[in-house]
């Protein structure tokens, strides 16, 4: 395996250099042997019964290893000159996969740092098990504020955001509209119970009211029943209508099964919010500013689709060890680590601000793109929410409010 | 009597207005997402004229011989060659992929072009209309700038965080000095002792010695009451007399004043909103300054370091030329 991707990626350098283009590359190490970094994706097959409602949105099964894979690139193109070579291993779970074997498969291949594109409780078994003791792991998929809070560890960091940071970055945007007054609705699963909690925090913190709360009674719709919409167009309406008045609907539905199904169904004209609608998120097809072109080119040209903000989790995981590595001219792990805490630490994430680490629980720090379907409307923390340290800071638990010892 | 005496000095008095009119100079700024150039006269300091161009202009250049300037349109894919004397599109050359910064070859009919999309630079000759060839570069090329003496054109990659030294005889690279991170800007010093190198996120500025190719000095930036992420180094304009550096400090709204020899910061000056490129006047009494978000460019007095004026100009001005 890491003999082919070795191999692929060198491919792809001579690609990106221009075939008929002289190769002499400037090495001001030859002869040297590079310093390697080996990094381990472990991911989990997406499971075969779910697909998103919209049958515009793709269905992926590569999802965040492909954002891993292009920052790799991207490490080797500054480590070239360094003398520093970046090696992906990979290993995708079947659903019914052993975890810790997965991860035993990465140790063997030399994987010293660890990608999980894992969901909250495999993550935490990976966590636990004797090969994830003390071993680093990025977080680039569970968003759970648990994970921040009371199961976190020095051992682990989190490039994707928590729900919290999302739900205050979604608030911050409807406190600045002044869209004071929210109803919800959640689904049924653990994710959305959590994802409304982490909603009604938010409220709370930014001054929003919510004037009523729902949970959509159904499981999942078969997406292709001929004539769907005609139930919905009825359904909804009566759904919604013992919800106070209110200026936003506050959709929770992490595994989209029913949220995308809102938008102009709702009794009154009202804008629909959260999980789908105006979405909070960490990266957008349709975000631009900020040099966020030549990411959405570079991986459209190395994936043949868009960037999702899982791949984009998983992008910046591995680019900040390779932002440190070349800072502090080391693979060692006690040198990438002590940077990447440091205050020096600051990587371009085409996000207009630089993306860096709490300390007090290891979470990426970083601007929240607030999302239409089709573009982007605006980005938080939103102006005039100020912090002591950083405006970024009041996306999230901030320290003294965080449950995480370390 | 009165007819014979009035005729010279009707010529008089022309010859005497004509060169202030000649001379005044003009300075040109590229509206990022209006796809024009607004023309602003520097002694009126208004905008006297606005040119269509191609689509996303952002660097420009003007010619060896001072007849023409050469505009990046980016979603073009071009190079469009603006007539100085008529302030007319005159020509268009294929640029390769996203041309972002563009500079020009003193003795050569050169054109350099970082095509950020890439992850090259490349060199047109504009007389013969021809590709000369390409460098492959670091990821995401942006900045470049040509040694006085013609040997060197240094290129910056943001997202390799490097500065690329490209000899210009064999057109390879030849040093990579790495800088801090997302490097925008290169500028030399005149005399070509130094180039001086911004970088947006590190917000730092790296001196290099062009005797050893190593960083001799880091310049840091910390304006007061502005949060520490806002303040992004990007634009940098050096006097010739060695005297001051100029550094546009983005989001945070202000131009930076350093001593050229000392590398101290002097001063920080309030200027219009996200502080893109700079430019000095040819006799360097005034620096223009674009302000992307605010789209206004600021015009500073260099011998008190004030700004004397915000001259509103098109949506989202990136850069700036002034033409004597």
């Amino acid at each position: 395996m890491r003999a082919v991707i070795r191999g692929a990626l060198a491919g792809t350098f001579l690609l990106t250099m221009g075939g008929a283009v002289s190769l002499a590359w400037p090495t001001q190490v030859a002869g040297e042997e590079a310093a390697v970094m080996t990094v381990g994706y472990l991911g989990l097959a997406p499971p075969a019964d779910r697909a998103p409602v919209s049958p515009l949105d793709q269905e992926l099964d590569d999802e965040g290893v492909q954002g891993a894979r292009l920052a790799i690139e991207d490490n080797n193109a500054t480590g070239q000159f360094l003398g520093q070579e970046f090696v992906l291993v990979e290993e995708i779970l079947p659903r019914d996969g052993e975890i810790a074997a997965g991860l035993q498969e990465l140790i063997d291949q030399g994987a010293d740092w660890i990608i999980s594109g894992l969901p909250r409780d495999a993550l935490l078994a990976v966590l636990d098990s004797a090969q994830g003791e003390g071993r680093v792991i990025f977080n680039a998929r569970a968003p759970d504020n648990d994970l921040r809070g009371e199961h976190c560890r020095g051992n682990l960091f989190h490039t994707i955001p928590s729900r919290r940071m999302q739900a205050d970055a979604l608030a911050q945007f409807l406190a600045y509209k002044r869209w004071n007054r929210w109803a919800l609705v959640h689904g049924r699963t653990d994710e959305d119970e959590r994802l409304a909690a982490a909603f009604r925090e938010s409220a709370q913190r930014f001054g929003a009211r919510l004037t009523g709360e729902k949970q959509w009674p159904h499981t999942a719709m078969a997406r292709r029943a001929e004539g769907g919409f005609h139930a919905i167009q009825r359904e909804i309406p009566v759904f919604v209508q013992d919800l106070l008045e209110h200026d936003v609907l506050v959709i929770a539905d992490e595994t989209d099964y029913f949220g995308e199904y809102f938008p102009y169904q709702t009794r009154l004209p009202r804008p629909v919010a959260g999980t789908q609608g105006l979405t909070p998120v960490a990266w957008h097809r349709a975000h631009e500013s900020w040099g966020g072109v030549q990411l959405h080119r570079r991986f459209e040209r190395l994936v043949e689709r868009s960037m999702t903000p899982r791949d984009f989790a998983a992008w910046v995981a591995v680019r900040s060890l390779g932002e440190a590595a070349s800072r502090t001219n080391s693979v060692a792990e006690e040198d990438v680590l002590a940077y990447m805490l440091s205050e020096d630490f600051a990587l371009a994430a085409y996000l207009g601000l630089p993306v860096s680490y709490r300390s007090w629980d290891q979470q990426l720090r970083q601007p929240i793109l607030i999302a239409g379907p089709r573009m982007v409307v605006s980005v938080s923390p939103q102006e005039g929410f100020e912090h002591p340290r950083t405006p970024m800071d009041t996306l999230g638990h901030d320290e003294p409010e965080s449950p995480c010892v370390l | 009597m009165i007819i014979k005496f009035g005729a010279p000095w009707v010529v008089l008095v022309a010859l005497l207005a004509l060169p202030d009119l000649a001379l005044a100079e003009r300075v040109f700024v590229s509206n990022e997402k209006d796809n024009t150039i607004s023309v602003i006269d520097a002694e009126k300091l208004e905008v006297v004229e606005t040119i269509q161009v191609g689509r996303r202009p952002r660097s420009m250049v003007l010619s060896t011989n001072g007849e023409w300037l050469f505009v990046a349109v980016g979603d073009d894919e071009a190079v469009d060659v603006i007539d100085l004397s008529t302030l007319e599109v005159i020509g268009s050359q294929s640029s390769g992929p996203d041309p972002e910064v563009i500079r020009v070859d003193p003795h050569r009919p050169y054109l350099y072009i970082s095509n950020e999309d890439d992850n090259i630079v490349t060199v047109l000759d504009y007389e013969r209309r021809s590709r000369v060839t390409v460098v492959p570069v670091g990821v995401e090329p942006e900045g470049l700038a040509i040694s006085p003496d013609g040997k060197w054109i240094v290129n910056t990659t943001e997202t390799s965080n490097m500065a690329h030294f490209i000899d210009l005889e064999s057109f390879d690279v030849v040093h990579n000095v790495l800088v801090d991170a997302r490097p925008r800007h290169a500028e030399f010093t005149k005399d070509g002792s130094e180039v001086w190198v911004s970088a947006e996120i590190g917000a730092t500025v790296s001196v290099i010695d062009m005797d050893d190719f190593a960083i001799k000095e880091t310049i840091h930036f910390d304006v007061r009451g502005v949060p520490r992420e806002t303040v992004q180094a990007v634009g940098v304009e050096l006097t010739s007399d060695g005297r001051y550096g100029f550094v546009a400090l983005g989001p945070s709204n202000r131009v930076a004043v350093v001593d050229q020899q000392t590398y101290e910061v002097l001063d920080y000056i309030l200027v219009g909103q996200r502080v893109w490129h700079l430019a000095l006047n040819q006799d360097e009494s005034r620096l223009f300054t674009t302000n992307g978000v605010s789209g206004d460019v600021t015009v500073i007095d260099v011998d008190s370091m004030r700004a004397v004026k915000s001259i509103p100009v098109g949506r989202f001005p990136w850069g700036v030329v002034v033409a004597p």
